[in-house]
């Protein structure tokens, strides 16, 4: 099957961009160097090609009650111009995947289904429209829009100067129309790299000349990646899973994402483990040896704690999880980590190991977002 | 983009040289620019006998875990160490400062390797 292209892809090859596929699309991970990217944007700013990520319209009379069943928070509750962070799940609460809800107007929504997930949750919306028969129209324009994350301390300058001064006033989970480049464009200050920063949505069409009006470093999927392990930001497909690596909401620390006072699919389920406490949660690891953790590798409890597995006078160390996540952090310049682990072994500065080529590494548990310490 | 070749080294296909002078071993420009930022390496000790295009070490960038081969047979005399505390040297100057290993070698295997003409034309 062939990979999706962004809008911009002639513009990303022309400035020497490396490509790799994610989530069914050919985006660039790389334009000069992750570090200098991630750097760009901790300390001035950067911009990303995100287009890969869906857009689903939903309008009608009926437009929020749809959305309000489908996704664990309070979709009445938000207000015209505001986004809202929420979780889709099954009826077993397992989470399928994560969203941006932004609110256009009354009964006018648009939400942001992650890459190669577009399709699927149209059937999704489209499939429960019908079911729960709800007057509200559903619409994949994910080939419509093109979308780019402006990122760092400098972002507000720059989307100023690029759609106007009023670009300032769109505050945390806020969102405006407006022109950048002649193009109507949605502006939404939402992120996903731990910074202040805004999302543009640019009718593809215009795609390459709203890009052109942000003159800073192009950013990769490496860089955001790097960035995002550090804020202890979930990625999906990698740090939850609906088939790979299951989880519901309060495992994986989104719990304030949901909503047990509404209705939506897998309400019942997450009620329950909301009562009984999630058995594993999400954790930072800071690798205390050299090496680097990596997705897929074993997190241990060390031998000393693992009494239960002694034999013969041998203790080893026990797999208790696996890293989900993980890097060589360019800000802290530490090998840190992301991954799921029992509730008892879940306390910040609990000492476990991380199995790397065959030797146990001692690593620390911590709470995810390595950058407020 | 062209990368450097430099003439007198001699090249494994998989990216890694040796100077047949010092007998230095480290990977190629290319193979740099293809991993990215270097944040780790993993050699052998010094006394290690390493194997024709058997394993050498570890190299890992921010985005992926890459394995070594030895160009040629041979006993470490020599290991960068440097390269633990300073791994970014393999990106700045790889044929330099970014070496790895010295090794004292078998000189017949040298003919099994590329040249620079040879391998400019692999990477062409």
């Amino acid at each position: 099957m062939s990979l999706r292209t962004p809008p911009l892809s002639d513009v990303h090859e022309d400035r020497g961009a490396k490509t790799t596929e994610f989530g069914g699309w050919e985006m660039p991970v790389e334009f000069d160097s992750i570090r200098e990217e991630h750097e760009a944007v901790r300390e001035e700013v950067g911009i990303f090609d995100v287009s890969h990520m869906g857009e689903i319209e939903v309008s009608g009379p009926d437009a929020a009650a749809l959305l309000q069943g489908l996704t664990t928070n309070d979709v009445e509750s938000l207000s015209v111009g505001r986004a809202q962070y929420s979780m889709i799940t099954d009826e077993e609460g397992t989470i399928l995947d994560d969203t941006v809800i932004y609110r256009l107007d009354d009964e006018e929504f648009l939400f942001i289904p992650n890459a190669g997930h577009d399709q699927e949750m149209y059937d999704r919306w489209e499939d429960h429209r019908g079911e729960w028969d709800l007057d509200c129209d559903v619409e994949n324009r994910t080939e419509g829009w093109a979308m780019f994350a402006v990122q760092g301390p400098d972002a507000e300058d720059l989307v100023a100067e690029a759609a106007g001064e009023e670009a300032r006033e769109v505050g945390r989970f806020a969102l405006s129309r407006m022109a950048v480049a002649g193009a109507d464009c949605l502006l939404a200050r939402t992120g996903y790299t731990g910074e202040d920063g805004f999302e543009v949505l640019a009718p593809s069409d215009d795609a390459v000349a709203v890009w052109r009006e942000f003159d800073c470093q192009p950013c990769g999927l490496g860089a955001r990646d790097t960035l995002r392990i550090e804020a202890g930001f979930l990625l999906s497909g990698q740090d939850f899973h609906p088939e790979e690596n299951p989880r519901n909401p309060y495992e994986a620390r989104v719990g304030f994402a949901v909503d047990l006072d509404t209705e939506f699919v897998g309400r019942d389920a997450l009620a329950r483990v909301n009562d009984e406490g999630p058995e594993e949660l999400f954790v930072g690891l800071r690798l205390l040896e050299r090496g680097v953790p990596r997705h897929g590798y074993e997190i241990l409890a060390p031998a000393a704690t693992a009494a239960s597995d002694r034999a013969g006078g041998h203790v080893d160390d026990q797999p208790i999880g696996e890293v989900t996540s993980g890097t060589m952090s360019p800000t802290l310049g530490e090998p840190i980590g992301l991954g799921y682990v029992p509730a008892e072994y879940a306390e910040a500065g609990t000492e476990v190991a991380v199995r790397i080529r065959g030797d146990a590494k001692r690593a620390r548990i911590e709470t995810p977002g390595f950058l407020e310490d | 983009m062209s990368f450097d070749v430099p003439d007198g080294l001699y090249y494994l296909e998989s990216h890694e040289w040796i100077d047949p002078e010092s007998g230095r071993v480290g990977i190629t420009d290319f193979a740099q620019d293809e991993l990215g930022d270097v944040v780790f390496v993993e050699l052998p000790a010094e006394g290690d006998e390493l194997e024709r295009e058997g394993e050498l070490g570890v190299i890992e960038s921010i985005k992926a875990v890459s394995d070594l081969y030895s160009p040629v047979g041979g006993t470490v005399t020599g290991v960068n160490e440097t390269l633990f505390d300073r791994p970014e040297l393999v990106n700045d100057d790889p044929f330099g400062e970014g070496w790895m290993l010295e090794l004292e070698f078998d000189e017949d295997d040298l003919d099994d390797l590329l040249d620079a003409e040879a391998y400019r034309e692999q990477i062409g």
